[in-house]
């Protein structure tokens, strides 16, 4: 199935879904659909349940920090008494965000993978996402891990704990941003 | 201790174990924290991240190049086909294509591999069940053939890190070949022998029949794949539905099970290993001769265009999937790996809920897990 179709269905049952259409440059063409998270649990139920979308194979996140992004914007100015075309280069900080990816397929007609993402607000604050173990259990311990290793924090999931990293571990080592504390120190935290 | 109320049963008799992370049936570091009335299990759950290395973290700093040997380690008894996923990950990332040689060669190698994990899995299985020795040691016997194959072809034993993304590392030669078609020639001959003492056993039929049980919807709900899916009736092999490499040119049938028990999960490995020898019969048979790597891919400081791709291979442990991202730098700027062995673990408490807790390391068996993998 085209993902234009799917995203024209999503659009059409859930009122109000936003779904934007991530185009892929690489061979590989996998483009994907990123769906608002107030609405990422319903698109979910649709999926699976209308679509046949049964088997949800892979659930990972990704951290995009900020970046500066650097504009060039050509201006004319008048420069003692002549007119000029001055280039300027303006800096703009583009928020980050953390990212979840969830690759489906199905097994009832053999096809796939439909590439489905949500987005959280920021990195910091509001890492919010809705859980989408309710509907495929596959997700139950994939989400742990990006919680345990990204910080997302997933509403709904029945038992959202850390996984890999042991219990009072307080950081996300998986995040870009991750500084590693030194080898001496590692068994004092250990210890703690 | 916590007390819970079970209807009929005395409340001394709730216990809390934590099972592992040293127990023998776990084979790695693994923990299962069981409550248990007497020696029926009332819940399960195994607790991970003893082998945690961050995998992922590793080959996000390195070249796509230098995560090959790093992949070896994850299933560390099936180092052969995590290359192959991840040299497909690239490839497909990357727009590479591979030679034909060098594709039939991918199909030897990998049906090898599902030969000498499927042999040690069901000789572990038996081990947990108390056949101590004789059925790990025959199968030991043969999944030593092959890695003496693997060994005279990449150097290593386990640790091969033999596959390159657009092909394979070094060629393999004509006495190569002829060492694995007399392999796979006598290989029928060990299945008979190892079925004939085994799969009619009545000790064997009495632990494994019925125990377990794992429901068609609940297996592709909760994501499993690999023998374990297959065993409960669902016909999901991706040799046949990706189709990936030159898998469709091989004449084969995909076994399936009807109860989704631990014997059935037990066939699957045997009629796999067999199914695997006629596919080796094909590609040994069919080989042709050309190159083995294609001449535009770059191994070093290769810088894949802006863009995503994931690519899934059936690994012997299910489906093993790489996901890259790659932002035009040298190294994949997201890197992560879809662990079979961790997925399939979803269901365990699923299936133990209600068994006794011997049956447990027997139902751990039958999933055939690696820690490797498991934990990253």
């Amino acid at each position: 199935m085209m993902l234009d179709e799917i995203r024209s269905r999503l659009q059409a049952d859930i009122p109000g879904c936003q779904v934007e259409l991530v185009v892929n440059g690489s061979p590989s063409a996998q483009n994907s659909l990123l769906i608002d998270r107030q609405h990422g649990l319903a698109a979910a139920r649709l999926l699976r349940e209308g679509l046949q979308m049964d088997f949800c194979s892979n659930v990972t996140a990704v951290d995009w920090p900020d970046r500066e992004q650097k504009d060039k914007v050509k201006t004319k100015q008048i420069v003692d008494g002549v007119e000029k075309e001055i280039e300027q280069t303006i800096k703009t900080t583009v928020p980050g965000y953390l990212e979840v990816v969830y690759h489906l397929f199905s097994m009832a007609n053999k096809d796939g993978p439909v590439v489905i993402r949500m987005r959280t607000a920021n990195r910091t604050g509001d890492v919010a996402l809705p859980s989408l173990t309710p509907v495929w259990r596959s997700a139950e311990f994939q989400e742990r891990e990006a919680f345990d290793l990204y910080g997302i924090v997933f509403d709904g999931h029945p038992d959202l704990r850390r996984i890999l990293m042991w219990e009072g571990f307080t950081d996300h080592p998986m995040r870009k941003d991750y500084v590693p504390p030194p080898d001496d120190d590692l068994e004092i935290l250990r210890e703690r | 201790m916590t007390q819970v109320a079970v209807p009929g049963a005395e409340q001394d008799n709730i216990m809390e174990i934590s099972m592992g992370p040293q127990h023998p049936s776990t084979h790695g570091v693994f923990r299962m924290d069981v409550r248990l009335d007497g020696e029926r299990v009332l819940r399960l759950k195994p607790v991970f991240g003893y082998l945690h290395r961050n995998h992922e973290k590793i080959a996000e700093a390195a070249s796509y190049l230098a995560a090959i040997p790093y992949t070896d380690r994850l299933d560390y008894l099936c180092s052969m086909t995590n290359n192959w996923g991840y040299a497909l990950a690239v490839e497909k990332l990357a727009g590479i294509a591979v030679p034909e040689r060098a594709e039939y060669i991918r199909v030897i190698v990998s049906e090898l591999t599902r030969l000498q994990n499927h042999a040690g899995m069901v000789g572990f299985l038996l081990q947990d069940m108390g056949a101590s020795g004789t059925p790990l040691m025959y199968a030991f016997r043969e999944r030593e053939r092959v890695l003496d194959l693997f060994e005279s072809l990449s150097g290593a034993r386990m640790m091969c890190n033999y596959m390159r993304f657009g092909g394979v590392r070094v060629d393999c030669s004509a006495e190569w070949l002829s060492e694995a078609a007399k392999l796979v020639a006598g290989f029928d001959g060990f299945l008979d022998e190892f079925e004939q003492l085994l799969t009619g056993n009545e000790i064997l039929m009495a632990r494994t029949q019925g125990v377990g049980l794992l429901p068609r919807e609940l297996a592709i709900n909760a994501g499993i794949t690999g023998p374990g899916l297959r065993a409960s009736g669902v016909n999901y092999d991706l040799r046949k539905v990706d189709r990936y490499g030159v898998y469709e040119r091989f004449q084969f049938r995909v076994p399936l099970g009807e109860h989704g028990d631990v014997f059935d999960r037990y066939m699957m490995r045997v009629l796999e290993m067999r199914e695997s020898l006629r596919i080796l019969e094909q590609a040994l048979r069919d080989i042709p001769s050309g190159p083995i790597m294609d001449p535009k891919a770059r191994l070093r400081g290769l810088r894949p265009k802006v863009g995503e791709a994931y690519a899934r291979i059936e690994s012997p442990k299910g489906e093993l999937g790489f996901y890259l991202i790659s932002d035009g730098s040298p190294n994949p700027y997201r890197y992560r790996v879809r662990p079979p062995s961790l997925i399939n673990l979803t269901v365990l408490e699923d299936m133990c809920l209600g068994q006794n807790i011997a049956d447990v390391v027997v139902i751990l068996g039958s999933i055939d897990i690696v820690m490797g993998e498991v934990d990253r």
